[in-house]
């Protein structure tokens, strides 16, 4: 077998950057605490409307009893519910959503908000919203004829327009 | 060599799937076209949103994988003839029943997404739900291409026994590579189709798991680009360096970026559920570092490849630096087409990093940014080569020579152009927000004003695309229907610069790596398919559009 000099120094530099690509998210993800939706949790969609979490009365901005922000929705074809809804900036808030019927997904762009909400399962994600305004909760998963239609809007507003229980 | 095999007849198979590929492929960037007109919001009248998704998803399907199933099994039979010069294993007859079956397939599958009754885009996640003869044949299109697999691998192996201890000619163990490939890939979305949406469709169960599913489906998504790429890797291998007069400059480590493209895509799937609920961080953080592993094998090609291109421009009498850049052909269409593709597969690579780091991927997961991205490196840098190898063989497939090589360099031009003015934008277009799939959004004016410059680009890129298509449809019609027979050339290939008289084992076959991957998808895969098992999951009910 004939291995060139130039070659083999190559072959070291790229696995050391991709080795180094790898140490640096790790380490990034790792210090800023940077955890993808990943909860495993299940649900039955089919009865969302009878459970102790996803009924309709129960959806919106809650406080749990630690203290801890939490938003609950639902994505059901076209929408996501609430649809308009108020959150605080620089607060981190976890968002559980799960779906009614099909496979969904929610960004809101311009933010790291972005998540996957399959049929059958919980998803939770949890961000903190920098900066103030108006933004879109695009839905960014085929989910049928009128997905183009589903979209929802969320407030980000400063913390002290915010009475807990309000959802605009 | 012996050309005993080139006969008129030996062509045919290849050109059957190849002309497949490429009239699907015309029919399929017309819909493109009609796609981002649609989109670009001046034709109001072709807004017709449910005409829109149907024709996605018929998009989808062709170019993804009608396109690309059909072109690589008639490349990969031209490579076994004209690399090994024995007759395929199971002969030619096999190859036609495989060819048949893909077909009818296809057909199955086409009709029901031109009739409307399959519009759940070329991923066809559940619980929306297609017509069953929609599955069907999309399961009957992969089982043709098992036959492909199953004569490449074999007829490998039959020209081993008859030569023993000779190295097997780069092209043909880097295809038999990509079969072996695909077959483990494949197994993914084929379990998905046959134990779950087959029987669901069908109205046997009531409910699948769209957790599964999912997950069934990564297993495939991932690797199957490489079953797309590698035939872009084999022209850059042995086919640029040998029109470009040169040679190839490592053979042996070419095998071993094959190899590792071979061992490490399959099980890092998993990164196309980064933000998915039903898999667990721990998983995903695996198959990230896996998945970076497969930029060592990228990133030796791209050296073996500028080597090679180097000895080539070095012995056209290119000097300095850069000055062997300048010396080379670049008139010659598989050169051009060489240098094109890498450029944009180092653009396209840098945005592969971003989506292949989860804490960067959430920011343009599911945008159009990712939409951009596979069509400037599966579209643009695999297919533009893909046109290439086209018309490198077609004489030696043909018999006759192509009909005009300028046309062919336009058609390239064109066609790397157009892809730049498509996907440039669409990177942008992610990157502030917009979604991937959607047709005529009805969002509130704030949010989409600052889309439509890029939106009207992207019109101009689809249709310089479409241009270019049409001209390499016309362009191979000319070639192969003219009356102008030649002598039938035969198929050449590089050599490499230091000739390869014995190789190990490891490099000449693959049975110790095929139980690698059994072995690493068990580890990466087992669990967390294993786990829908374990725990109490609610199945779905099916959904139309
Ligand atoms: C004539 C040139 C082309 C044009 C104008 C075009 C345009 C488009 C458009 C507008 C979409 C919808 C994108 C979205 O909303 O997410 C799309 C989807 C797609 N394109 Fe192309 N395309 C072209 C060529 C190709 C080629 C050559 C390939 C691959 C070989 C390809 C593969 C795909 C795939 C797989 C999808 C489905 C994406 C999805 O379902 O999300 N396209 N194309
Ligand atoms: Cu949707
Ligand atoms: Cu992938």
């Amino acid at each position: 077998m004939h291995v060139d000099g130039t070659e083999k120094k190559w072959v070291i530099l790229s696995v050391a950057m991709a080795f180094a690509m790898v140490g640096i998210l790790t380490a990034y993800a790792i210090n800023h605490n940077i955890v993808p939706p990943s909860n495993v949790e299940t649900i039955d969609s089919v009865s969302l409307h009878l459970s102790a979490e996803f009924a309709e009365d129960k959806l919106g901005l809650r406080q749990t009893e630690d203290g801890s922000l939490v938003v609950t929705m639902v994505a059901a074809r076209y929408g996501f519910y609430p649809q308009d809804m108020k959150v605080p900036v620089g607060t981190p808030i976890t968002f559980r959503i799960a779906s009614a019927d099909v496979l969904h997904g929610v960004h809101t762009a311009g933010t790291n908000m972005n998540t996957m909400v399959v049929p059958g399962y919980v998803s939770e994600i949890t961000t903190t919203f920098p900066k103030t305004g108006k933004f879109p909760m695009f839905c960014n998963e085929y989910c049928g004829l009128g997905h183009d239609y589903m979209w929802s809007r969320l407030w980000v507003v400063p913390k002290d327009e915010i009475k807990l229980g309000d959802t605009l | 060599m012996t050309t005993q095999v080139m006969d008129s007849k030996a062509g045919r198979l290849s050109l059957a799937n190849i002309w497949i590929a490429f009239i699907t492929f015309l029919l399929a960037s017309l819909m493109g076209v009609y796609q981002v007109a649609e989109r670009s919001g001046f034709f109001p009248q072709i807004e017709v949103i449910e005409l829109y998704f149907r024709s996605v998803s018929s998009h989808g399907v062709i170019m993804g994988f009608v396109l690309t199933t059909f072109f690589i099994m008639g490349f990969g039979y031209w490579i076994a003839r004209s690399t090994l010069h024995i007759p395929l294993w199971g002969g030619d007859k096999l190859g036609w029943l495989g060819f048949l079956i893909s077909l009818g397939g296809t057909a199955m599958a086409a009709i029901m997404l031109f009739i409307g009754k399959a519009s759940v885009m070329y991923t066809f996640y559940p619980p929306l739900m297609a017509h069953p003869v929609f599955y069907i044949g999309a399961s009957l299109l992969v089982v043709g291409s098992w036959v492909w697999c199953l004569q490449m691998i074999m007829t490998m192996s039959s020209w081993k026994k008859q030569n023993p201890g000779s190295p097997v000619p780069l092209a043909m163990y880097a295809m038999t590579a990509n079969s072996i490939l695909w077959f483990i890939t494949s197994l993914g979305v084929a379990s998905e189709v046959l134990f779950q949406l087959i029987p669901w469709s069908l109205g046997w169960i009531d409910t699948i798991d769209v957790g599964l599913a999912r997950t069934l489906f990564s297993w495939t998504l991932h690797a199957i680009v490489y079953f797309w790429l590698i035939p872009a890797y084999i022209a850059f291998y042995t086919l640029v360096p040998k029109a470009a007069g040169g040679a190839l400059f490592s053979d042996e480590f070419s095998r071993i970026a094959i190899l590792m493209l071979l061992v490490f895509s399959v099980p890092i799937g998993m990164h196309h559920l980064y933000v998915d609920p039903m898999q667990s961080d721990g998983w995903k953080f695996v198959h990230m570092i896996g998945t970076f592993m497969v930029a060592i094998p990228t990133l030796i090609t791209g050296f073996t490849v500028i080597a090679s291109m180097e000895v080539a421009g070095r012995l056209r009498g290119g000097k300095g630096l850069f000055g062997w850049i300048k010396a080379l052909n670049w008139d010659n269409p598989m050169v051009l087409a060489g240098g094109l593709s890498l450029l944009m597969l180092t653009v396209g690579g840098w945005g592969g990093l971003v989506n292949a780091a989860y804490s960067m991927d959430v920011a343009v997961h599911n945008t159009q940014w990712i939409t951009g991205h596979f069509h400037l490196i599966f579209a643009g840098t695999t297919v533009i080569m893909y046109f290439a190898i086209a018309y490198y063989m077609w004489p030696s497939l043909t018999g006759r020579p192509l009909y005009s090589i300028k046309m062919a360099r336009l058609q390239l031009w064109l066609w790397f152009i157009g892809m730049l003015v498509l996907t440039l934008p669409w990177h942008i277009l992610g990157l502030i927000g917009q979604p991937r799939r959607i047709g005529a959004p009805p969002y509130s004016e704030e949010f989409t004003a600052p889309w439509v410059p890029y939106e009207t680009a992207m019109l101009v890129g689809g249709v310089i695309l479409f241009i270019s298509a049409l001209l390499l449809i016309i362009n191979l019609f000319f070639s192969h229907f003219q009356n102008k027979a030649v002598q039938r050339p035969v198929m050449e290939y590089a050599q490499p610069l230091h000739p390869v008289l014995k190789l190990p084992g490891l490099l000449n076959g693959f049975g110790f790596w095929t139980a690698v991957i059994a072995v690493y998808m068990v580890a990466s895969y087992g669990y967390p398919i294993v786990q829908f098992f374990l725990m109490e999951t609610h199945g779905t009910f099916p959904w139309s559009i």
